[in-house]
């Protein structure tokens, strides 16, 4: 009776958990109850708050409200550590291994066997990781080799393989099958069923429909830092799945789309473009005026795209052509050249797009400090306090003084700075990755009118952002990728929620195509 | 199984040396100038110029294992030729010079020795304390540092001088066979006690001191979970924190272990110069860092060793004498230093060329 009554108890319940960050409500009031001996998928689009509630269950987030309880305990976690004690044991999408090390130095590191004096006993350590990885599954895994030198894939083996050498009662996975293939899916799948069959419990956050479906047994949506719903796998249908990931009405903050026009002459051609192994045989075209959406999960190779046609990247194939020409981009500093004016608005604007410690003034100038040179080859204050009105003025960037340093605005006005500084090169081609990422509503309506405008007036945007109301809002067409390929071109009344997400993940069409 | 094909996984003697690549070019480099000395200098494998070369290269070894136990946890120390000078005049203060008559004190120069590695060590342990606890960049707390272990030093032994036992000198710096008691191997030592006896003049006391110390101090803290940590913190400090390790312990350590060895480099310099001099160490620091770069071991932290820092420091002693032998003016050693380590560094740093991500290169 009383063994029964145990059972009963949720292994891990997080009630009414809230956590902000600055003005953003990453959760509000999400509540998750996981059973033991079952494996719980949670899903919802990139920023529905999945992976903050894991982090506080996993102790690396603190949450400002709410209650967790661990098998009927109220607890609180206080660090990752602190976390493994209790049974609770995270791989996440950044990997924890430490490239420099080997397989097994990183699979026991806290606690690696010794012998009589004290130091590391190598052949049991090798030994201790060849049984672990047997016992796994994964035996083809050198413990000598060093992680730096493993492809991603099996880096993804050794971490889970370091979760399970902790025993954990909780192991949660957060995309920890996103870079393997699908043979290795498998071994994974076969470790969590097993876990599962001892009575622990596995969370599994994962962004492929096809997994959660073939591998979960209950199922809890997020959305808008909420849980929308939780259902036993099995009996909720697709539609009601992404209906509920999505759920919400799309705001009227887009400017109107301009109708779609006949024949559009291509501004930026990109013919059979690869980059092992990120990007495969990619071919898209921009034409002018028009603004073409990327769209997919995060990690398909949306940024390598970017990268690779702005210059970043070595060792790409294919051809690109601007305005007709062939041309060949080595760096960066060739893309934003006069005769190319390819601009790129960086996913990162603290690290990629400003330079922080500098002036406003001097970020925006940097990009076309050599068109403001006197002829003594110096540079001439009064044409560059004019350019940085002109920007300030065009951007309407809210500041104090241009000699402030850039790092003192709020976001959204440091992504203006960015984005103005690239306008000023009079570029005719903009790469956008996430440009309106984590900024407030107001400066994103700023952005998305900006946008048309600069399409209006002739300019090719390639506009990649994880949040489907823009591309839905914004974009003329989507390219949608999936691992590497473009999976889909969604043009017209195709371009909806539905058919991003499902397209996203590697789903044929929601509706029968006629 | 599946993935096996395309793991990047390399058999073992192409895997070692694509892993040690930048340790194996200081080896290169120490065997080539090597080879370049001994055609120059006829007398190159001679007791007698083998044992200074290698009294030579000693301190400059033991300055170079303690910036490399810093770097790599990433951090640097400037402040290692300041310890040195530090142990220096440390050790001149407090030999006692016996009467007249008097046998040399031997309990005096176990203490001398015990006091000098700890105050070493001690400055590595405030260096480390205040670079965690403090969250200082270790550059500019071993700047500081620096200043404040000169000062020591220079309140210690304001004017060079002061007493060293000479028997202290002759232990650290001689040659085997001039410390074994006479008639080791015989009176008249036929075959193998020959063939020993000669081996035993060959070989240089300090390069034994070296192997003990390796043996006694880097061997036992490359090995342990210690060693480990500090790699691992030097690697990525964040995953190293998420995955359980005492990362300030680690840190600490490592500083105290660059202490400790730069304490040992002051005990050998005092024996090779019998003196004490509060200026003697300053040259070590930025030679140490050219070293421990030219030895392999990343400025970034995490990978590397004092293996190639000894290759380096070995190999960096042949500039002058090969200069010396080619009659090249003095003068010019810095300009040929400096040639050497850049062309060491570059040949290491080849491999750049096969990063895809050009971003990734200026990370």
């Amino acid at each position: 009776m009383e063994k029964e009554l145990k059972e009963k108890i949720p292994l891990l319940e997080a009630s009414l958990v809230s956590k902000r960050f600055g003005n953003t409500i990453a959760l509000n009031e999400a509540t998750l109850v996981c059973q033991p001996g079952s494996i719980h998928a949670l899903v919802g689009e990139n920023g529905a708050g999945k992976s903050t509630l894991i982090k506080i269950v996993a102790g690396v987030v603190t949450p400002d409200s709410g209650m967790i309880k661990i098998e009927g305990h109220e607890s609180t976690i206080q660090s990752p550590a602190d976390a493994a004690r209790k049974g609770i044991v995270p791989v996440f999408q950044e990997l924890s291994l430490l490239s420099d090390l080997t397989v097994a130095e990183n699979i026991f590191i806290v606690n690696p066997p010794r012998n009589q004096f004290g130091l590391i006993n190598r052949s049991k350590l090798k030994e201790q990781t060849e049984a672990l990885c047997a016992g796994l599954g994964i035996e083809h895994l050198d413990p000598n080799a060093l992680i730096g030198e493993l492809p991603l894939a099996q880096r993804q083996l050794v971490e889970i393989a370091k979760a399970l050498s902790h025993d954990p009662k909780l192991l949660i996975l957060d995309e920890g099958t996103s870079a393997l293939s699908v043979q290795d899916v498998e071994v994974v799948f076969r470790m969590i069923r097993r876990i599962r069959d001892q009575g622990r419990s596995v969370i599994f956050i994962s962004h492929r429909m096809s997994e959660v479906e073939e591998i979960a047994d209950t199922l809890t949506i997020f959305r808008d830092g909420e849980d929308v719903g939780s259902f036993p796998m099995g009996t909720v249908s697709h539609e009601e799945m992404v209906r509920l990931m999505i759920g919400r009405n799309l705001d009227q903050v887009f400017p109107p789309k301009p109708a779609p026009a006949q024949e559009r002459e291509a501004m930026l051609k990109v013919e059979g473009l690869s980059w092992d192994p990120k990007l495969h045989d990619i071919n898209l075209t921009v034409g002018k005026g028009e603004i073409v959406g990327l769209g997919g999960l995060d990690g398909q190779g949306q940024g390598e795209l970017l990268f690779a046609l702005f210059g970043v990247l070595r060792g790409v194939k294919g051809n690109i052509r601007v305005d007709g020409q062939r041309v060949k981009i080595q760096s960066p500093s060739i893309a934003a050249s006069k005769k190319i004016g390819m601009a790129l608005i960086p996913e990162d604007r603290k690290t990629e797009g400003l330079i922080l410690p500098m002036s406003i003034g001097s970020n925006a100038v940097l990009t076309v400090i050599d068109r403001l040179l006197s002829q003594f080859g110096l540079v001439d204050r009064s044409k560059e306090s004019k350019t940085i009105k002109k920007m300030v003025e065009q951007m309407q960037v809210k500041l104090e003084s241009n000699n402030a340093p850039v790092r003192s605005l709020s976001g959204g006005n440091q992504q203006k700075v960015v984005i103005g500084k690239w306008l000023l090169t009079e570029a005719q081609i903009y790469l956008l990755h996430d440009p309106t990422r984590g900024i407030d509503v107001g400066t994103k309506q700023e952005i998305y009118q900006l946008m048309r405008q600069l399409a209006d007036d002739g300019a090719s945007i390639l506009f990649f952002s994880t949040e489907l109301s823009e591309l839905v809002g914004m974009c003329d067409r989507v390219l949608v990728l999936y691992e590497g390929r473009i999976f889909r071109e969604l043009v017209n009344d195709q371009i909806n929620e539905e058919e991003i997400v499902s397209a996203a993940l590697g789903l044929n069409s929601t509706r029968q195509e006629s | 199984m599946v993935s096996k094909m395309n793991s990047g996984q390399r058999p073992g003697i192409r895997r070692l040396i694509f892993r040690h690549f930048r340790v194996l070019i200081a080896f290169a480099i120490m065997f080539a100038l090597m080879g370049v000395t001994a055609s120059l200098n006829k007398r190159f494998f001679t007791p007698a110029v083998i044992t200074s070369t290698s009294n030579q290269s000693m301190t400059l070894i033991f300055a170079g294992a303690a910036q490399t136990s810093v770097v790599i946890t990433g951090g640097i120390d400037l402040s290692v030729g300041s310890i040195i000078s530090m142990c220096n005049s440390l050790a001149s203060a407090l030999f006692i010079e016996p009467a007249d008559g008097e046998p040399v004190n031997i309990a005096n120069i176990i203490f001398v020795v015990v006091t000098v590695l700890l105050a070493g060590a001690g400055a590595g342990l405030i260096n480390g304390l205040i670079v965690v606890y403090g969250r200082l960049q270790p550059i500019i707390v071993t700047l500081a540092t620096s200043s404040i272990f000169s000062g020591i030093a220079l309140f210690l032994r304001p004017r060079p001088g002061g007493y060293v036992p000479r028997i202290y000198g002759d232990i650290l710096t001689r040659r085997v066979g001039q410390l074994l008691p006479e008639n080791a191997f015989g009176a008249e030592p036929m075959g193998l006690m020959a063939f020993l006896e000669n081996v035993f003049d060959f070989i240089p006391a300090s390069f034994i001191f070296l192997l003990l110390v390796l043996l006694v101090v880097w061997i036992p803290f490359r090995r342990s979970r210690l060693g480990l940590w500090v790699y691992a913190v030097g690697s990525n400090e964040g995953a190293a924190y998420m995955s359980g390790v005492n990362v300030n312990f680690a840190k600490v350590s490592a500083y105290v272990l660059g202490g400790l060895f730069a304490g040992i480099g002051g005990l050998f310099l005092t024996a090779q110069t019998l003196t004490g001099d509060a200026n003697t160490g300053a040259v070590f620091t930025l030679q140490s860092i050219a070293i421990v770069v030219l030895g392999g071991t990343s400025l970034f932290g995490g990978s590397g060793g004092v293996a190639g820092t000894i290759a380096a420091a070995i190999a960096l002693r042949f500039i002058p004498n090969i200069l010396f032998f080619a009659r090249v003016n003095p003068l010019q050693q810095p300009l040929w230093e400096g040639a050497v380590i850049l062309l060491a560094v570059a040949a290491g740093a080849s491999r750049i060329f096969t990063v895809r991500n050009r971003l990734d290169t200026m990370r």
